[in-house]
């Protein structure tokens, strides 16, 4: 908690602090009278709305979507990292045939919706004869889009291992590449696993387009699970829930990792 | 190539759209982000943690989640607006919670000197925060606040998946009739790496004037 702006208060700025804290509580609480009187007014407070949202079927299918969720999450976050390890180090390579393209690729990219790759995943390949499985179209454009992502994590990561490892490992009669791979790299892994964890739960985010593609993710089922029963509301609310719960952990994951990182470096520090 | 000249109205309409989303959006978010902001680094505890609340929440929910959820949700309890605004709406309140994350690295940015001066020479938080913290914390994320105007960019994509004609939703539309998608979703990247670019070279130049070299 940054302590910059304020000094311990004294008997006057802890009165206006109580009563902003008043004033903020009501904000919230207001914010949260308007929004169930809106659902009352309009009657979708009923039981019976809600009920279906209480049984195990329901839940079922629901976990189905997260499933197939986290499936698309999982093996497009491995193509975008494998595909952004190798873009990461030809950005990083001193043969200009290696970086110039991987640079492009990195910016053009950067700047493309991943609709757009969706619609060309979608509309444009068929016409050109390949019409990938549902499934791969979501998870191409995504691993596309993400790649250049991951890409500039990597090299971050690899820039800020210390040029003496590098050296080091040069000087003792390692090849360039073998002390990429067995000094740098492993180093440089640990120090972006934070961001990694961060940006799979931007890609887990992105996995939503499976809304576009009709592939089974989790909000595809919940638009056809609303079209079915009439619960539009209802079913996108607890679908934006299980959404936060899932991504909420990841980030505190990607939080904690950070702090242990950041608690290894001090400890280290100190020591020498 | 002809198929972009014979639907360039269209195509345009669509690119005014996707101008007309990003522009409102960011200018929303840029006001929402600065009050989450000012939530978040507040010495009053429930203040922080609405900010706090905001930010979580937001950063960790899909984007099409939330218009989807607003699009189609929101008139089932009687809240009904115009396309657009509504998509404006949603963008702007989703980016408002990454630029009041980036804000606030700004402010831990600027040097603990500064806060205390401002409250020596007896300014309230409110003042200090106006006069002397923020302007220079929005000084050191100028870049930052430029990689979040792009992917804003992006991401008004996504209201083409909603209904809004924005350009994906006009160049997809465009093929559908005439089926050459290489011209089209190409002429669309370009359009829209084209809008990065210019915002690319004005963060630039912002940069370049604005930093304050420590």
């Amino acid at each position: 908690m940054s302590t910059m702006l304020f000094d311990e208060p004294g008997p006057r700025a802890r009165r206006r602090m109580r009563v902003a804290t008043v004033i903020g509580a009501l904000a919230t609480v207001a914010l949260a009278v308007l929004a169930v009187r809106q659902f009352a007014a309009n009657g979708q407070l009923d039981a019976a709305r809600w009920q279906p949202y209480a049984t195990w079927p329901m839940w079922r299918y629901l976990l189905n979507g997260l499933g197939s969720t986290a499936l698309a999450a999982v093996v497009s976050a491995a193509l975008a990292m494998a595909f952004g390890l190798v873009l990461g180090l030809g950005r990083l390579s001193p043969r200009r045939w290696a970086r110039v393209p991987a640079a492009g690729y990195v910016e053009v990219v950067r700047t493309v919706p991943a609709l757009l790759l969706v619609y060309v995943v979608l509309f444009a390949l068929p016409r050109y004869g390949l019409d990938l499985p549902l499934f791969w179209k979501l998870v191409v454009p995504l691993s596309v889009s993400h790649a250049a992502s991951f890409a500039e994590i990597f090299r971050a990561g690899i820039l800020s291992v210390e040029r003496g490892q590098s050296e080091a490992g040069l000087a003792v009669g390692l090849t360039p590449g073998r002390t990429m791979r067995l000094i740098v790299l492993p180093q440089a892994a640990r120090r972006v696993l934070p961001s990694i964890v961060s940006q799979s739960v931007g890609l887990l985010k992105d996995t939503s387009l499976g809304f576009v593609v009709s592939y089974t993710e989790l909000l595809y089922s919940s638009k056809v699970l609303a079209n079915y029963n009439g619960l539009l509301i209802q079913t996108y609310i607890v679908v934006a829930l299980v959404y936060l719960v899932v991504n909420m952990s990841l980030s505190k994951l990607a939080r904690t990792l950070e702090a242990r990182r950041r608690a290894v470096l001090r400890r280290r520090t100190t020591r020498v | 190539m002809s198929v972009i000249l014979d639907h360039l109205p269209e195509l345009w309409q669509g690119l005014i759209v996707t101008l007309q989303l990003t522009a409102a959006s960011f200018l929303g978010a840029a006001v929402l982000g600065v009050v989450v902001t000012a939530l978040r680094v507040s010495p009053v505890r429930v203040l922080r943690a609405i900010g706090t609340a905001y930010v979580e929440t937001f950063q960790n929910l899909p984007l099409l989640v939330l218009l989807v959820l607003a699009v189609f949700g929101l008139p089932e309890i009687g809240i009904q607006a115009d396309l657009l605004v509504t998509a404006i709406v949603v963008i702007a309140v989703y980016e408002a919670a990454y630029i009041g994350e980036a804000l606030r690295s700004g402010v831990n940015a600027v040097s603990r000197g500064q806060g205390e001066a401002a409250r020596a020479i007896g300014l309230t938080f409110t003042q200090s925060l106006r006069h002397v913290i923020l302007p220079q914390a929005l000084r050191t994320v100028v870049q930052p606040l430029g990689n979040i105007f792009i992917a804003l960019t992006m991401n008004t994509a996504l209201a083409g998946a909603v209904g809004v004609i924005d350009l994906t939703a006009a160049a997809n539309r465009v093929n559908l009739v005439e089926a050459q998608p290489i011209p089209i979703f190409v002429g669309a990247g370009l359009a829209y790496a084209l809008l990065a670019a210019c915002a690319g070279f004005v963060t630039g130049r912002l940069e370049k004037r604005l930093v304050i070299l420590r």
